[in-house]
């Protein structure tokens, strides 16, 4: 009898203990969704003034004129676009093509490395991009890679006007460096987890192994590196630092990719510290609210997308 | 594993550490005591940095300002020096006038520097009474990069205006060729280069091209940011420099001191007289001299386009920004001392920098200013 | 085409030695012991240092550390002991998207929320914006690492009586210690580059400070102003600004890489 108390307090000493325990590790957890919640409130808050005013064709508007007080987006819009295109056009490729190498291709001892190497490329921080950008890749646009397109692409309206060095191609160059780590990352990891049943299959079948990865793998690691481009793309989207550095900060949409834009981070790190009225302040957030918005639905998408992938070959491999 | 790779870099490399950990402490059993006591050890010491952090505070003044980039040459000369010789610290931030009358607009700052003045409203919306107080002169100058023409070209206000505009494209248009039969000015564009972020420099460039261009009034109007026609933008005066250092075709305007300091090539402007003067220390006096009378109690005014044979045209006044109740009584002193400093002992500096001092007359003017900054009512200044 | 998937490999690794090489060349001329010892000079004038601004990056990540390292590694905990809680997927899902929205977003967070009420630019805010920043990627390395402590560990401990947050705390956090360092220091890293959430959060000093309440220098961002200032000086202590953070940010994804490979092969 007086053991079974004894034993029945202690159990329920133990279920308070871990009761407590969890609730302090729960709320922990908690801590992340309660921030960007929080975030999203916060930026709505501050962007109100604008949103009142000029409501969805803040988006579509054109004219940024702080003096007079009207603010559109759509330059911005147009830049972030564009040199987020710019920078996928590139590094998709390159990117799939390395994840191929790394996941099909290339020997043992070789992987390892290969892939800390790009994953350093990753961890270069933003604005030494920038420094090398404005230093030694502008001036590379400027006097070889401008007179080339010129030379020979010049009759499209994509390569007109005079050779600065500073603009769209050249952030999208440095973005394409950017975000490439992120597309080999995640398809070397999706090509990796293609079962090995689908390779044996086509291999079986007399294919090469540059067929098996065209025909077998590819296919079926789609949708992971359609994911693994979204993820590159969000990236692009809100880069800002190395941008900034280079793109030359005009707000207006021209054909030449070797004019000079502006992207929508760049205005806010540009503008925000010094924007003189509450509108001004608040159209500057609004842009940011806008900017989050969309990085957020982008990478939901690229993580729906990834994690069919990662469910699939487990199905099938039982 | 897919989860892992959203961070890239961190995952692969952590998790490799965890396996090792996890096989080692398989056989040793435990050896948490070791992770305990590091762990311990990390929190004394975050602890000794925020106790240390809240303890350092109380022993120097630091003042911090931000605003104008136009004379952060020359605060930042300041700053060096009165640091060392009064042991207050003045840290300035050059992020624009724009940025410098907002972010005293919302208290971020003990001091805001200008040197385009704040308008009626924005003075308003600061609250009680704003002083401008003048520190020094300086002069804004066309700078370009032209490969193969030297320094001192020659501009109109007109030419000026209606390249700023984009209706003039090419180095060798022929109203700029007429004007420097010398040169040997190049056929490519014109590459405009203007300041991205919220300016006084621009205020006082674009109140000039107000003044002199009525087209430019009607179209693009005056502010310390206005919508550019044209143009690559440039963050700070610094950027903009940097930018016409490092891109061939351009033109921009900057201060005197970048200019110069920077061994840019710079252009005469012709002025209301008529005669083309360069930008000079004393051309920018003489700018000042010539509105001297007409200088208002708050000191809000430009030097552009004034009177005077040898004045030039695009100058103006670099403010600090306080106000006129100081809420902080310590800080409220050190302000007013530093401001008092400045425009006596720190005037010294100035032609160095290449601004110009303020005049005798002017600084008495100022001093009265100065006294009449108080804290809780009372006078700071004795 | 294996042939071809070479070259892009190429072309990915390339600019990753293109970069050191020239921050090497450049960045190690402008070194010497002032950079490290003095503040900066006036502008213009040659002379002076960062010594302020390592400091003060040390600051930042010690204040995000505060921030982001309790909610991280106790919410990766429980992401990890409790994988099938709701909470688990919520927390899960949005720290990923966390980690994908742009940095500068954070640094606006951290203005309205940090700088706005307090009227003040301050160390502080610099360090919530960082420390927002760090959490999701603390969090999921912590959850990652913590799962992959042996279930038979935590049977064991359960099996003696021992309750289930003690279990935690002294069996299952102990085995994934390192693994949790090691991914708090290689997010630290990471978040020591950022420049686009202090410009105005942390808003820069040329003074030496201590106090969290007042506007402190960053590396980055002194790096950021002198890139894009005129003065030659200035670009030179850039690029060895630059090279002191690359090779801080370098060497600890190096050492934690070695310090994994050393017993297990990976993969």
């Amino acid at each position: 009898m007086a053991v079974n108390v004894v034993g029945a307090a202690r159990s329920s000493v133990r279920a308070t203990g871990d009761r407590v325990f969890q609730l302090l590790l729960a709320s922990m957890a908690a801590g992340i969704p309660l921030i960007m919640g929080l975030m999203l409130v916060a930026l709505v808050a501050a962007a109100r003034p604008a949103i009142e005013r000029f409501g969805v064709g803040f988006l579509s508007g054109s004219t940024w004129d702080p003096v007079a007080g009207e603010f559109g987006v759509l330059p911005f819009i147009y830049g972030t676009l564009v040199s987020s295109a710019l920078a996928l056009l590139i590094s998709v490729p390159l990117g799939i093509g390395t994840a191929v190498f790394l996941s099909e291709l290339a020997p043992g001892w070789l992987r390892s490395p290969v892939r800390f190497l790009v994953e350093l490329l990753a961890a270069i921080p933003s604005v030494v991009y920038g420094l090398w950008g404005i230093f030694v890749l502008v001036p590379w646009v400027r006097t070889v890679l401008t007179p080339a397109l010129k030379g020979t692409l010049g009759f499209l309206p994509l390569f007109t006007g005079p050779p600065l060095g500073i603009g769209m191609l050249t952030a999208g160059l440095i973005l394409s460096v950017m975000v490439v780590p992120f597309i080999v990352a995640v398809s070397t990891e999706v090509m990796r987890a293609v079962p090995r049943s689908q390779r044996e299959a086509a291999l079986a079948l007399g294919a090469t192994t540059w067929e098996t990865t065209r025909k077998a793998v590819i296919p079926y690691a789609r949708s992971g590196i359609v994911g693994a481009i979204f993820l590159a793309l969000a990236r692009a989207l809100g880069e800002t630092m190395a941008v900034t550095m280079v793109i030359g900060n005009v707000p207006q949409i021209k054909a030449s990719l070797l004019a000079p834009a502006y992207t929508v981070s760049a205005v806010i790190a540009n503008e925000f510290a010094e924007a003189t009225q509450d509108l001004y302040v608040a159209a500057l957030v609004y842009a940011g609210l806008a900017l989050f918005l969309v990085t957020v639905i982008v990478n939901i998408l690229a993580r729906v997308l990834v994690f069919r992938v990662a469910r699939g070959p487990g199905l099938i491999r039982e | 594993m897919i989860n892992g790779m959203w961070k890239v870099a961190p995952t692969s490399v952590a998790r490799g550490a965890a396996r090792r950990r996890t096989e080692a402490e398989l056989q040793r059993g435990r050896g948490n005591f070791a992770w305990c006591r590091v762990k311990w050890n990390l929190g004394c010491i975050l602890l000794a940095v925020v106790v240390f952090a809240g303890g350092a505070a109380a022993q120097t003044v630091t003042l911090n300002g931000a605003g104008a980039t136009f004379p952060f040459p020359l605060y930042s000369k300041w700053s060096q020096v009165y640091a060392e010789e009064k042991g207050v610290q003045i840290n300035y931030q050059s992020i624009g006038s724009g940025g410098g009358i907002r972010q005293f607009i919302a208290r971020t700052v003990d001091f805001g520097a200008s040197d385009g003045p704040m308008t009626d409203e924005q003075i308003a919306q600061a609250g009680g009474r704003v002083l401008h107080i003048p520190m020094v002169a300086g002069a804004v100058v066309p700078v370009y990069n032209l490969p193969g023409v030297g320094q001192g070209l020659n501009f109109t206000p007109d030419v000026l205006a209606d390249i700023f505009l984009g209706r003039i494209t090419k180095w060798n248009d022929p109203r700029l060729s007429r004007l420097n039969p010398k040169a040997n000015l190049p056929g490519t564009d014109i590459v405009v280069v203007h300041r991205s972020d919220g300016s006084g420099t621009t205020a006082i460039w674009v109140n000039y091209l107000s003044k002199v261009s009525p087209m430019w009034k009607a179209r693009v109007g005056e502010g310390t940011s206005v919508n550019w026609p044209t143009g690559l933008g440039g963050r700070g005066n610094e950027g903009v420099a940097g930018l016409v250092r490092q891109t061939p075709n351009t033109l921009g305007y900057v201060e005197l001191a970048y200019a110069l300091t920077n061994k840019m090539t710079f252009g005469s402007v012709r002025n209301k007289a008529g005669q083309f003067v360069r930008p000079t220390l004393s051309s920018t006096t003489k700018a000042m001299d010539g509105a001297l009378r007409s200088i208002p109690d708050d000191y809000r005014i430009f030097f552009t386009n004034p009177d005077g044979k040898d004045a030039y045209p695009v100058a103006g006044f670099t403010w600090i920004l306080i106000n006129a109740e100081q809420a902080d009584a310590i800080k409220g002193k050190a302000l007013v001392e530093f401001l008092w400093w400045a425009i006596h002992d720190g005037q010294k500096y100035a032609p160095t920098l290449l601004y110009a001092p303020l005049p005798k007359s002017l600084v008495t003017r100022v001093e009265r200013t100065l006294k009449s900054v108080t804290s809780r009512g009372q006078a700071i200044l004795q | 085409m294996s042939f071809v998937s070479f070259l892009c490999t190429v072309a990915v690794l390339a600019p990753l030695f293109l970069i050191l090489a020239f921050l090497a060349r450049t960045g190690l001329g402008a070194l010497n012991w002032d950079f490290f010892t003095k503040i900066p000079g006036a502008a213009g004038e040659a002379g002076g240092g960062m010594a302020n601004a390592i400091a003060g990056t040390v600051v930042l990540i010690g204040l995000a550390g505060l921030l982001g390292v309790p909610l991280g590694v106790l919410g990766g905990l429980y992401m990890a002991e409790y994988p099938n809680a709701r909470l688990t997927t919520l927390a899960r899902f949005t720290a990923d998207v966390m980690n994908g929205v742009p940095s500068i977003v954070m640094g606006l967070f951290a203005y309205v929320l940090v700088v706005l009420p307090l009227r003040h630019f301050s160390a502080l805010s610099g360090g919530v914006a960082l420390g927002v920043m760090l959490v999701p990627t603390v969090m999921r390395t912590t959850e990652e690492i913590v799962r992959l402590v042996p279930q038979s560990f935590r049977e064991a401990s359960l099996a003696l009586g021992i309750p289930q947050w003690k279990t935690i705390l002294r069996v299952v956090v102990p085995t994934a210690a390192a693994g949790i360092v090691t991914g708090i220091m290689v997010g630290m890293a990471r978040i020591a580059g950022e420049t686009a959430p202090l410009l105005f959060t942390a808003f820069g000093n040329r003074f030496w400070n201590w106090n969290i309440m007042q506007p402190i220098a960053a590396l980055p961002l002194q790096i950021f102003s002198y890139a894009i200032s005129p003065f030659d000086d200035w670009h030179r202590q850039a690029w060895a600004g630059a090279l002191v953070l690359v090779a801080i940010v370098l060497l600890v994804n190096i050492a934690a890489r070695a310090a994994a490979a050393r017993q297990v092969k990976l993969r």
